[in-house]
């Protein structure tokens, strides 16, 4: 940030750390089926993840990551794969979000439901991950953050 | 001045003290709660999840269905606040900086 | 759970809201603060609450210290009271 020098260990280890963490954060969002865990708690691990990438190196590593314009898209395509999951249902001639009617052909309504959670779970870690990522991103914004 | 907060959180601190030792014990299964009628006889939400939510969903983790499925748009609405906060930042922060440098 | 270590654990999370309050150095109250998030989760997952306690553990002592570390080296760090 303002006075920050290279460091080789602080790089080298937030380059160590980082895969993991991004790995755990998508076993929260997928394994959240039967452990604690869910869309909020994984989608804030895949952005702690990298934040951290962020802090340690700088503006022209984190570059290669995410890039900074692609953090609103990102966070509008979460916001409508969970209203589009409802919306799908409601054409079907279901109530608003009841999963049990999702057009998928050839599953019974309780195995739609395992289904329908999932793909929310999957909406909600991306837009969680992309706004906490375009908060930071918008706080340091005019400032070199390397 | 001091004495009197000081005078003010402790009387404060023990009002929640006193009002806390009446809670029920965590995890009794006597609790009001979990039982299947309630004191007007009418059913009770929690009871239906803790039985059925494994039936609908195939799924053991029950705060997962009740989140994503009973309560989905309640979880929809969360989303959609979060949503709003990243707008927000945006929109407060991304001008002012570029024209102030 | 062990209501010794419960006991200690409440200790420590009034020592550390008080440090977080009174020190002067605001980098040091944001270290404060996450662990009295990483305590609270602690407190949370003894209760029983799996899910509170894991979204507390992330969001309290991961990213909002972030947060507010930028946002300190952004301001100032020494504060004036």
């Amino acid at each position: 940030m303002r006075s920050q020098f290279d460091s080789p260990i602080i790089v080298l280890g937030a380059r160590l750390l980082t895969p993991y963490i991004m790995v755990f954060g998508l076993y929260v969002i997928f394994h959240g089926h039967y452990s604690p865990g869910g869309g909020f708690q994984g989608g804030t691990l895949l952005a702690a993840a990298v934040l951290l990438i962020r802090v340690a190196t700088g503006r022209r590593v984190s570059r290669l990551q995410i890039q900074e314009f692609a953090t609103t898209p990102l966070a509008v395509i979460g916001v409508i794969i969970y209203f589009a999951t409802g919306f799908a249902v409601m054409i079907t001639g279901g109530y608003f979000l009841d999963y049990g009617q999702l057009p998928i052909p050839g599953m019974d309504p309780v195995w739609l439901r395992y289904t329908g959670i999932l793909i929310i779970e999957v909406g909600i870690g991306l837009a969680v991950m992309a706004i906490l990522v375009m908060i930071f991103d918008n706080m340091v914004k005019g400032e070199d953050y390397a | 001045m001091k004495y009197l907060k000081a005078l003010i959180l402790v009387t404060f601190a023990v009002l929640l003290i006193y009002a806390a030792a009446d809670l029920p014990f965590r995890g009794d299964p006597d609790n009001r709660m979990h039982d299947e009628r309630s004191m007007t006889n009418t059913p009770v939400a929690g009871n239906y999840y803790i039985q059925e939510a494994y039936h609908d969903a195939h799924t053991p983790n029950i705060v997962t269905v009740v989140l994503g499925d009973y309560r989905s748009i309640d979880t929809f609405g969360e989303q959609v606040v979060i949503y709003t906060a990243g707008i927000i930042t945006l929109l407060v922060l991304r001008r002012t900086r570029r024209r102030s440098s | 759970m062990i209501w010794e270590l419960e006991l200690i654990l409440y200790l420590f999370l009034v020592i550390s809201g008080l440090v977080a309050l009174k020190v002067r150095d605001l980098l040091v109250a944001v270290v404060m603060m996450s662990v009295y998030s990483f305590i609270m989760a602690l407190l949370f997952v003894s209760m029983g609450a799996v899910d509170v306690g894991f979204t507390e553990a992330v969001i309290g002592a991961g990213v909002t210290g972030i947060l507010f570390v930028v946002v300190v080296y952004q301001t100032t760090r020494k504060s004036k009271d």
